[in-house]
């Protein structure tokens, strides 16, 4: 009679170690890259935003609704706004995903903590972009400028 | 039998503690073991151990005092005992090392020195984990010499400079130090770990081999080198000295370089 002994645990890898299937494209890599490149484009967009509004003139004690307003007429400041918006807020929700990447340790509660992530991002994106664009620093009601205003004389 | 003959006492006068000639010191360890026996119960628990060790023991020396002279059912993997198989990892203090290579005299023995298995990896009895999740990533990413080209006569030839570029990572030893370490490793064990592309890197760096591309296109996966935060605990573990953060982001740039 011969008994049969089953080999030791040979490739018997538990299922909750096991990955499912390999993940097709370059998404992660692309991710890590844009980390650094929009880190280092942040870098001079929030310290030449941070030196023209406090330093530069009378520095922080022009900053008013008018000095806004005066900014967002300028085309470029337009777009230095809009940069460093869409960049710090991608950035932003891409570092929180890794976050929750890194501790969420169940796939439901990394999905449900993403859907938040990601709708807050839409919506801050969405209203800030439509802010920088039509900006209007007079807002007239039946020819009537509305109080708080900053309407030409 | 005849008695064995003393040896002559030695012609030149060594002052005490000097080539040998001094005791080694003694001092009292108080040892806490994490123990875990499944057939017993589901509940890990500490239990205390208090041996004399001389000033040359290790952690290791302690584990054997204690399995040989006192509670022969602490259970720990060990081979070598010299630093070399790689069996014998643990959290010692917090800090995951192979007990043979850790001093006693070098750790504060006027506090309980904690000994708990290595982290993220299931834990079968006492100090022993499964390692097979962390052979299985190291499978993953073909540890292996492949080359396409025609088998050639003589050996495989290399210069120097060649060799020299994959030489940190020829010192890996699959202690799992480093994989255990890691806490992106710790959270649900998928990510490939540190080991798993230190291996790689030890091919995809060798002029030898031509299946670079290959480990790289395993390696871009989202459980791959990407996860890695470097916080470099990896490199602090390896007691090969392995510089292994640097390891995994020279595989990261290959990706890059390959891919951009």
């Amino acid at each position: 009679m011969t008994a049969t002994i089953e080999s030791p645990r040979s490739g018997r890898v538990s299922s909750n170690y096991r990955r499912s299937g390999a993940s097709k494209g370059n998404f992660e890599m692309l991710a890590w890259l844009f980390m650094r490149l929009s880190g280092v484009v942040l870098v001079v967009l929030i310290f030449g935003h941070l030196f023209v509004n406090l330093m530069l003139g009378d520095g922080i004690h022009a900053i008013d609704f008018g000095f806004v307003a005066g900014k967002w007429a300028d085309p470029f400041w337009q777009v230095w706004d809009l940069a460093m918006l869409w960049l710090a807020m991608l950035h932003g929700t891409n570092g929180v995903r890794t976050i929750i990447n890194d501790y969420a340790e169940k796939n439901s509660t990394r999905m449900a903590l993403k859907v938040v992530l990601y709708a807050a991002t839409t919506v801050i994106i969405v209203l800030g972009t439509m802010v920088i664009f039509t900006f209007n620093p007079c807002p007239m009601v039946d020819g009537i400028p509305l109080p708080g205003g900053f309407c030409p004389a | 039998m005849t008695a064995e003959l003393a040896e002559p006492a030695s012609k030149i006068e060594l002052p005490a503690g000097v080539g040998g000639g001094g005791e080694i010191p003694t001092f009292d360890v108080h040892l806490r073991v994490r123990r875990y026996n499944p057939e017993v119960s589901e509940e890990a628990t500490w239990d205390d151990f208090h041996v004399t060790m001389y000033g040359t023991d290790r952690v290791l020396d302690a584990l054997h005092k204690v399995k040989w002279e006192i509670d022969g059912s602490v259970s720990f993997r060990r081979s070598c005992a010299h630093g070399v198989c790689g069996s014998d990892a643990m959290r010692i203090n917090g800090r995951t090392r192979l007990a043979c290579k850790t001093l006693l005299k070098d750790l504060d023995t006027t506090k309980p020195i904690t000994v708990e298995p290595i982290k993220g990896l299931p834990v079968e009895k006492d100090l022993i984990v499964d390692m097979e999740p962390f052979f299985q990533s190291f499978r993953e990413v073909m540890p292996f010499l492949v080359n396409r080209g025609h088998e050639p006569t003589k050996e495989r030839l290399q210069s120097s400079e060649e060799r020299e570029r994959f030489d940190d990572t020829t010192k890996c030893i699959l202690c799992a130090a480093c994989t255990s370490s890691c806490p992106v490793f710790w959270t649900d064990g998928q990510y490939f770990g540190p080991a798993a592309i230190v291996n790689a890197h030890r091919f995809i760096f060798d002029s030898r081999d031509d299946a670079g591309d290959m480990r790289l296109e395993i390696l871009n996966d989202k459980e791959g080198v990407w996860r890695c935060r470097t916080t470099f605990n990896c490199s602090e573990a390896c007691p090969r000295g392995i510089q292994v953060t640097k390891a995994i982001a020279e595989v990261k740039q290959a990706i890059l370089s390959r891919k951009v």
